[in-house]
């Protein structure tokens, strides 16, 4: 059980794909305007990284280790075509929205490092994890971003909702007349609140660490009071 | 491999392990293309539905289904690329009519004149030559600056900047004075967006021009004919 508790710990935040390993920033950094968007791509990438990750690590002992990378490259260009397809066939209106960003998932460098970093040398289940665990991980990134960037920038949550669940429609948080904050929903307001992301992430591991050596500090010394004066 | 082995030897082994790596590489190649031909026959249909039901929803936005009665998908012609409208490809014409008689042309235009480059258009002409309507299908444009001239993202819900082109002609309105006011027109535009909105009036009013002058040739050719600009 441990091992699936060390995927997840290492795919949601140790590390994650954004935030401990900056990998996959093309795609954040376009899509994550809004969160709808984010969370959707999000979505597609832990389908990809499952499917992956799953094919991988069934073929792996058929692939030979001289030609690994084109082969793991085949695969997963494979399978992003395959999602595609299927994203354009049934979630038409998504795909309007992701349509060129759904290929650039094959670009996505966390998707073959995950690959070769882990299906590659592990079984089907717990490869199958690793890519959820590891998707997992970058969405909740993405999304967090996504949100950010659209609650500044227009003021609002959720729009664009209404391209899934046709029932449902964003919700205006900030008045109406809020004049919007144009950087946040340019490409450099991804820069910045990612990078706010990761100095909180960084501050969360600096403030734990401290915590943890000022235990084994106290551990190791005696009491204060035999000290010698 | 640290035994001595002969050249001939060694080049046998190297030669087989090629082979056998080409093959395996070749085996991948052969399954996962079947993998996405299968899906890409699979989701055809569904995929050539959603693109029809895409432009029969861009239609109706400037063409209103009441208006005509003609199926739009059979009277249709081929617009040839041409530099008045802005086409870089092949697009199509439709035209409607009602009991046979001419009553709109839709078709799509570009401009490259857009802040951040192409804004692409479809309009829809009456035959009498008003411009019944237009509305913006892709552009680039600042999000929250230009990207007003897309009636979902301007913040007027009531009455839209594009929806000021709506039922006008030539007879109301020049063509000397279809420009953005800034350019001494009749038009809106929102400062500090001057741009956008300059590329769609100026793109509409020569969409508007080409209709009004072709007009009668457009409607008069058979189904599925290619138009070809007049020689000058």
């Amino acid at each position: 059980m441990s091992i699936y508790k060390d995927i997840a710990w290492n795919g949601l935040w140790k590390q994650n794909s954004i935030l401990a390993q900056l990998l996959g920033l093309c795609p954040l950094l376009a899509v994550s305007s809004t969160m709808v968007n984010a969370v959707s791509l999000g979505l597609a990438t832990i389908l990809v990284m499952m499917l992956a990750n799953f094919a991988i690590s069934a073929l792996r002992a058929l692939i030979p280790y001289e030609i690994r990378i084109p082969v793991f490259v085949l695969i997963i260009a494979a399978l992003v075509t395959v999602v595609d397809l299927a994203f354009n066939a049934f979630l038409h209106d998504m795909y309007l929205v992701l349509g060129i960003f759904i290929p650039l998932i094959v670009t996505n460098c966390i998707v073959l490092a995950r690959v070769e970093a882990f299906a590659a040398k592990n079984g089907l289940r717990a490869a199958t994890f690793d890519g959820l665990m590891m998707g997992v991980g970058f969405v909740w990134v993405i999304a967090l971003l996504g949100g950010v960037r659209e609650f500044i920038g227009q003021g609002t949550l959720f729009s664009g909702i209404e391209m899934i669940f046709p029932k449902l429609s964003g919700i205006q948080i900030l008045p109406a007349d809020y004049p919007g904050f144009l950087i946040a929903m340019l490409p450099p307001g991804a820069f910045f609140v990612l990078g706010l992301l990761i100095a909180g992430r960084n501050w969360l591991d600096a403030r734990a660490n401290q915590r943890l050596r000022e235990k084994r500090l106290h551990e190791q010394l005696p009491p204060a009071n035999s000290l010698p004066a | 491999m640290s035994e001595p082995v002969g050249v001939g030897q060694r080049n046998s082994g190297v030669f087989r392990i090629s082979v056998r790596t080409a093959a395996i590489m070749l085996a991948f190649t052969l399954i996962f293309t079947a993998l996405m031909a299968g899906t890409y026959k699979a989701t055809a249909p569904m995929v050539a539905a959603s693109a029809l039901a895409e432009k029969l929803r861009l239609i109706g936005e400037v063409l209103p289904a009441t208006m005509h009665d003609n199926d739009l998908m059979a009277d249709a012609i081929t617009l040839p690329p041409g530099k008045v409208l802005g086409l870089d490809d092949d697009t199509r014409l439709w035209r409607a009519r009602r009991n046979g008689v001419p009553v709109a042309l839709v078709f799509e235009t570009a401009t490259a004149n857009g802040y951040a480059g192409r804004i692409g258009l479809i309009v829809a002409v009456g035959a009498d030559g008003r411009l019944l309507a237009a509305r913006v299908t892709t552009h680039k444009e600042t999000p929250g600056l230009g990207d007003y001239i897309d009636p979902k993202k301007d913040r007027n819900k009531a009455r839209p900047w594009i929806t000021q082109f709506s039922n006008l002609g030539f007879e109301t309105v020049p063509r000397d004075k279809w420009r953005v006011k800034k350019d001494g027109g009749r038009f809106d535009q929102m400062s500090g967006a001057t741009i956008s909105a300059r590329a769609v009036t100026n793109a509409s009013g020569r969409a508007l021009a080409w209709a009004v002058e072709n007009r009668e040739r457009l409607f008069a050719l058979p189904p599925d004919a290619r138009f070809e600009e007049k020689e000058l």
